[in-house]
């Protein structure tokens, strides 16, 4: 009787350890979701009317940094940082919205496959010169952010150009139900598509590898400055992705890089990537992403000084920050 | 013998390429020196005639508040840390000068101002000393705190109006002469601070420790957090300083006025040769990087190139001279 049992509870037992120990791998995203479900209670309470119409602008505006922050997020798993984020997307936002302004709707397809190969490029034109010239990834990339910012300009003096009916209709309105916006699927799918593979590849180990400590990577045989190259590639493909939305979603190109850059790596810190890499993931940046925006939805509702709002988020990040770092502290303690 | 002959060549020459790198790293300022003779000998080639005591006045004049921004990524980076927020701190702390001359009067603005920066300082120096935020993330967010706090300053402000006072005008951009900047007058005591702190005290020496070796220097019995709250105040206290000279420079005082200055602030103090990762560096390099950095903007401009393929040449530029400097000295 018992011996019959003792198997089945064994393996109870070892479900709930599994599912024990993926809630703690996921902590910090788990915390994030429930966050985010508060703040939308909130947002409900205090604004009855927010519903179909806040979803959508909701994730209309979260989408260009979204898809930053998931650049962002691949190259500090990395052990690296980009800061040229924001002028890649200015570069490619604006290459998009030149090629396809007055052209047929096929063309289109070619230039966005065009810019996202341009993407690749770039990001992996930023890698190639950290790894061959062995200055720090921070100083490179700070440098390379005049070099992309600087390119847009000259292809677009001022904001202009246009943008595929496809394309707009690609990240406007909703599919399915009215509850479902175009944009979150396409983020959803976008990131799924492209990062999953990567992270089950061989590849995303070694991602996460070089990130963690790059030289045991080395010596367990990873080809350490090819992985760092890639991974860079991959983030330069994601930029352009962050920049051919903002053309999407608003019709032009616009030559002057936004602020996303240093919001990127807010969302990412939030998000549960170590900045000292190796690790996180992409997801929990995203999830940080919507939380931002959402107080600064939650900020106009409560009719609160924008101003206000902006040094609200300065101490969000602080808070969260410091609270991460004691946690991370206390475990390495005891 | 033909053999012989050639392997005594490339023997000479590796002897001539250790020579050079020894020569580079125990003399940093020699190549960064030359480095900025052949940018003036350009300029002079570009648009002959031009360089000149006036010129030389110019250039100094607008280098001094980025030298100064450079002195505070220089300190940071040496404990391994960076200050991002030097151009939120600046900009605030030239505005509320501005906007309490009217009011309670210049020296009380500067106090006040003074004092309003050293509390961005503290508070900074507490998340990265005691909390452990990474630098980069904690004066990020502070520079979104300090650039709220300053607009909603602003709209409070909006009544009494805002002016630059004529001194700092006389200070930011007169030049006696018209070939010393009057802005030296702060500067040489600011740079001579920072170069007697980091060669002759302690507290410099605690500096090069923590960034070099954080294990060892707290083994050793330093107290990190206090050296980090203490140089994150002394950090926000020079960004103030630079902040008031800019808007004297420009005679305006907005709320963004220095946030030009954050990157080339990075980049005048990493050309200058500290590295990133902490430990290693100074101020002199900083200097010579700072006025590096804006003979080539002098240069870009007076070649007669747009904006967008002067961004480019700046930035290309940066990573070449960094690339350089990492490949000779043989530092990562």
């Amino acid at each position: 009787m018992s011996a019959a049992t003792a198997p089945a509870e064994a393996r109870r037992a070892g479900i709930a350890d599994l599912l024990g120990a993926a809630m703690q791998r996921n902590a910090w995203i788990l915390g994030l979701l429930g966050f985010l479900a508060l703040l939308l209670i909130f947002t409900k309470l205090i604004q009855p009317s927010y519903g179909v119409t806040g979803v959508q602008g909701l994730a209309i505006s979260v989408l260009p940094l979204a898809l930053a922050a998931v650049a962002q997020a691949v190259v500090v798993i990395a052990g690296g940082i980009d800061l040229s984020i924001g002028s890649m997307m200015a570069l490619t936002g604006v290459i998009s919205a030149a090629l396809m302004k007055g052209q047929s709707e096929e063309f289109g397809v070619v230039v966005v496959v065009g810019v996202l190969l341009l993407g690749l490029v770039l990001g992996a034109v930023n890698g190639g010169l950290v790894v061959f010239t062995r200055v720090p990834d921070i100083v490179v990339t700070l440098a390379m952010s005049f070099v992309w910012a600087g390119c847009a300009l000259l292809v677009l003096a001022r904001p202009g150009g246009g943008s595929a009916t496809w394309l707009k209709d690609l990240v406007i309105g909703s599919i399915g139900s009215e509850w479902i916006p175009r944009a979150a699927v396409a983020l959803l799918v976008v990131v799924a598509a492209i990062w999953i593979p990567v992270r089950r590849s061989s590849l995303g180990l070694s991602i996460y590898a070089i990130g963690s400590n790059r030289l045991a990577a080395f010596r367990s045989g990873v080809p350490v400055g090819r992985t760092k190259v890639l991974a860079y590639a991959l983030m330069g493909l994601f930029a352009a992705l962050a920049g051919l939305s903002v053309t999407a979603s608003t019709g032009i190109g616009t030559p002057v890089p936004g602020p996303y850059t240093l919001l990127s790596v807010a969302a990412v810190v939030l998000g549960g990537v170590s900045l000292a890499g190796g690790r996180g993931g992409v997801f929990g940046p995203i999830i940080a992403v919507v939380i931002l925006q959402l107080i600064r939805t939650d900020m106009t509702f409560l009719s609160i000084d924008s101003n206000l709002a902006i040094v609200a988020q300065g101490v969000i990040l602080i808070v969260v920050v410091m609270f991460g770092s004691l946690t991370q502290l206390r475990r390495t303690r005891g | 013998m033909t053999g012989a002959a050639s392997t005594n060549d490339v023997h000479s020459v590796r002897l001539k390429a250790t020579d050079l790198r020894r020569m580079v790293s125990e003399h940093p300022l020699i190549p960064l020196i030359g480095l900025l003779v052949v940018l003036v000998i350009a300029i002079e080639i570009a648009q002959p005639g031009i360089v000149g005591p006036g010129w030389a006045g110019v250039i100094l004049r607008t280098a001094v508040p980025l030298a100064i921004l450079a002195g505070c990524q220089t300190l940071t980076m040496l404990t391994g840390g960076i200050d991002l927020s030097v151009g939120a701190v600046a900009s605030m702390s030239g505005f509320v000068l501005a906007t309490l001359v009217n009011g309670p009067g210049t020296p009380a603005g500067i106090v006040i101002a003074l004092a309003a920066a050293a509390l961005c300082g503290l508070v900074t120096g507490i998340g990265v000393g005691v909390f452990r935020v990474h630098p980069l993330i904690m004066t990020l967010a502070m520079s979104l705190v300090v650039l709220g706090l300053a607009n909603v300053w602003q709209l409070q402000m909006v009544q009494t109006g805002s002016g630059v006072p004529e001194g700092l005008r006389w200070l930011g951009s007169g030049t006696f002469l018209d070939v010393v900047p009057n802005s030296i007058l702060v500067f040489v005591p600011v740079a001579a601070l920072i170069l007697f702190v980091l060669r002759r005290t302690g507290y410099g020496r605690l500096l090069y420790a923590i960034g070099d070796n954080p294990i060892a220097s707290r083994l050793a019995g330093a107290r990190a957090w206090q050296v980090l709250i203490v140089l994150y105040v002394i950090s926000a206290l020079l960004a103030a300083i630079a902040g008031f000279l800019i808007s004297g420079l420009t005679n305006t005082a907005s709320v963004t006025l220095a946030d030009s200055y954050v990157l080339p602030s990075v980049a005048a103090a990493v050309i200058g040769g500290t590295s990133i990762m902490g430990g290693r560096g100074g101020y002199s390099g900083t200097m010579v990087g700072a006025l590096i950095l804006t003979v080539l903007t002098a240069l870009l401009s007076s070649l007669g190139y747009p904006e967008a393929v002067r961004q480019v040449l700046f930035g290309a530029i940066i990573v070449a001279v960094a690339a350089a400097y990492t490949r000779v000295t043989g530092e990562t």
